[in-house]
């Protein structure tokens, strides 16, 4: 029993928090939202090359993994720094592609950080009304992945125009199932837990972000010829949203450790709305510039309130905590 | 690397644990222990967990624990309330008053004052409020005047949890009126609560059960042996036990874990409804965050690292947690939930107190925003 990041995985992270740093990301984010990605496929080979997309795929397939601790790691970093692009898609993609043929074709690519992957999984009655499903980033994503329940694994293309998220760097794109089939039987429950897990950190990752924006803004802004952060309506939400991140971090690294689907159900849910919680506490404190777009807290708001629903909305996620409590015997 | 599993060793203490409990769990509840007959209770449970040395685990061999750590403290906690063990009267001479001896206290302190906490054979009530210091703790005006080979103490102290049937009692007073800041010149004694000179006045909590008293204190001789520490330092010792361990154990993961699994068996039991779903998940990962962050907390502290103000965010954590998870408990119970004297209605109204003692949470809350956030410190 030791729950704390050793001192190796510490490094990566002040690491990959140096490079990221280094690397104007709200300049990143802004080219992204505008559909022009070349600074972000530069920062993606980078993030690649630190070997983040490794961690999700075992050696035997050219990774450095299984990893979920470190890729946890990774993503709270990713998520902090506000990078886009479809980062859990191209997780969620390594972890289905991680099959003897699939492997040698397509992870080669995924793994450089030379292709980005995007991935929707078409369900429900919508579906069958004719709907297509929304992937993240499908104009950006070199493999674009499909998997029809019942049907499986295929390469899937763009069916329309990019349509606008609540979080202008997330470009939603009409998918279409029309291509090879790939496999009848990805291992879907797992990239599923890789996901969702990798979802959860960025979430609290961007949480963090918002946080310390937030802390650093009420110090330096003055009203009443005071700083703002003296008053005690405004230092009792900061530490209300710092108590959800710092509870929320726990489940995250738990859940990295077991990949259990209800741990990992329980810190996506609590990461997310630790980090929406955060997103509303950021607004409110800054005022009126904090609700412009102009102003790059803007860049973390919006992704906060677009990660909640991604990858298993809150009831989702909720039930699968329920359903394996209920598994335990009852109490007799 | 981030390492969830206990050691072969700790599972066997798990198990032997778990055997003993299983074997000696009174099979009905006792009666609340705000009461005298439940008081009376209580204190024989103290006696029988001692008899095994199951009171005080982490505590040292030689005053009645089995130097257990704190990883081991954790498991037996888990393990005794998932086995639905009687709360502890002895929990405020635990928690807080044993830290500060083994930190601060001498040896004939230790040997004479801990065996007797271990067994419940002595059982201690804190003595910190007082009617005009309440969160503004330091602004305390109880004094403890020099006599002859101790000090007299004098004045009134509040919210004296379980006094109204305790032994003895621990608190600070004021030595030195003259100190320049008011947390300064103030001395932590020990006193006992039949002793001349101390009158207990109990207060009925919200339920009207006496959970609490006043003490009234006039010219209550403590003879010098009985001040931990050194006078004028007693701020200084309160205050580094509660920042430190304590924060880490004042309520033990193991105890909401168990409280949220009851949940979820009471929501089963009653048809999983539907509008106390969202509720009854969030308990239980609530009390799962706590039991990680608490093991994390764990691992930073055995390598050396203090744990300061964050024991304030642990606090209003699981107070407020532990007050969701009772509500939503007795919503499930509908129109029965009105009933006193159940185990839901009793820790409902003992969790209603959770958001207030140790600190107010409006308290930690400022000091999480200041000294974890480092925002700058303003009018209350």
């Amino acid at each position: 029993m030791r729950f704390l990041p050793d001192a190796e995985q510490r490094a990566f992270t002040e690491s990959l928090h140096a490079m990221l740093s280094a690397a104007d990301t709200p300049a990143v984010i802004r080219d992204w939202s505008e559909g022009d990605h070349a600074r972000g496929r530069a920062l993606w080979r980078r993030i690649a090359e630190a070997g983040v997309f490794g961690l999700a795929v075992p050696e035997e397939y050219g990774g450095l993994g299984p990893h979920p601790v470190e890729l946890a790691l990774a993503f709270v970093e990713l998520g902090r720094h506000g990078v886009p692009g479809p980062l859990v898609e191209t997780v969620a993609a390594a972890v289905l592609l991680s099959d003897p043929p699939l492997a040698k074709r397509f992870l080669p690519g995924l793994l450089a950080g030379t292709d980005l992957a995007t991935f929707a999984v078409p369900t429900g009655s919508a579906v069958d009304a004719g709907a297509v499903p929304l992937a993240l980033d499908g104009d950006a994503a070199t493999l674009r992945l499909a998997l029809p329940l019942g049907v499986g694994l295929r390469l899937a293309s763009v069916t329309g125009p990019v349509r606008r998220s609540l979080d202008p760097a997330r470009r939603l794109t009409p998918l279409t199932a029309d291509g090879e089939l790939l496999t009848r039987h990805p291992p879907y429950r797992l990239a599923l837990s890789w996901a969702r897990l990798a979802a959860a950190a960025q979430a609290l990752g961007v949480g963090l972000a918002l946080l310390d924006r937030t802390v650093a803004h009420v110090r330096r802004r003055t009203q009443f010829g005071v700083p703002v952060g003296s008053f005690q309506a405004v230092k009792h939400r900061l530490a209300d949203a710092t108590t959800a991140l710092e509870f929320a971090r726990p489940l995250v690294l738990g859940a990295a450790v077991s990949l259990r689907p209800a741990d990992v159900a329980a810190a996506k849910l609590k990461a997310c709305e630790a980090a929406y919680d955060a997103a509303r506490t950021a607004l409110q404190l800054h005022g009126a510039i904090g609700y412009t777009a102009e102003f790059d807290l803007s860049l973390w708001l919006t992704k906060a309130r677009a990660l909640r629903t991604a990858w298993g909305t809150p009831e989702e996620c909720r039930k699968l905590v329920l359903d394996d409590a209920l598994r335990r015997p009852a109490a007799p | 690397m981030v390492d969830l599993s206990h050691s072969p060793a700790d599972e066997e203490f798990r198990a032997e644990a778990r055997s003993w409990l299983a074997a000696h769990v009174p099979r009905t509840p006792l009666p609340s222990l705000e009461t005298a007959e439940g008081f009376a209770a209580h204190r024989a449970w103290e006696a029988e967990l001692a008899a095994d040395r199951w009171s005080v685990v982490s505590w040292p061999q030689k005053y009645g624990g089995r130097d257990a750590g704190l990883l081991r403290w954790l498991v037996f906690e888990e393990e005794y309330w998932a086995a639905g063990a009687p709360g502890r009267v002895g929990q405020n001479g635990i928690s807080l008053l044993a830290p500060a001896l083994l930190d601060h206290g001498t040896e004939e302190q230790r040997a004479g004052v801990l065996p007797p906490m271990a067994t419940g054979e002595v059982v201690w009530a804190q003595a910190w409020s007082e009617p005009e210091a309440g969160s503004d703790l330091a602004s305390l005006t109880s004094r403890a005047v020099r006599t002859d080979g101790g000090w007299l103490l004098r004045g009134q102290k509040t919210w004296s949890s379980r006094a109204a049937f305790a032994d003895r009692a621990f608190g600070l007073f004021r030595s030195d009126p003259d100190a320049p800041k008011p947390h300064q010149g103030l001395t932590y004694l020990m006193f006992g609560l039949r002793a001349p000179g101390v009158t207990v006045r109990p207060i009925g909590r919200l339920d009207g059960k006496p959970a609490f008293a006043e003490l009234f204190l006039d010219d209550v001789f403590v003879p010098d042996e009985d001040v931990i520490g050194a006078p004028g330092q007693g701020w200084r010792i309160a205050m580094s036990t509660a920042g430190n361990e304590r924060g880490l154990t004042l309520r033990s993961p193991g105890r909401f874990l168990a409280s949220a699994h009851r949940l979820v068996e009471l929501w089963r039991s009653r048809g999983c409804p539907e509008h106390a779903r969202a509720r009854v998940a969030d308990a239980l990962i609530g009390a799962r965050a706590y039991q990680l962050f608490t093991y994390a907390a764990a691992a930073r502290f055995l390598e050396g690292e203090r744990l300061g103000p964050e024991s304030s965010m642990n606090k209003v954590f699981w107070s407020e947690l532990d007050l969701a998870l009772h509500e939503t408990a007795l919503d499930l119970l509908g129109e029965d939930s009105e009933s006193a004297d159940t185990d839901w209605s009793e820790g409902y109204v003992f969790s209603l107190a959770g958001p207030i003692y140790a600190g107010t949470n409006e308290i930690q809350r400022d000091i999480v925003a200041e000294r974890l956030l480092g925002l700058p410190k303003g009018r209350r």
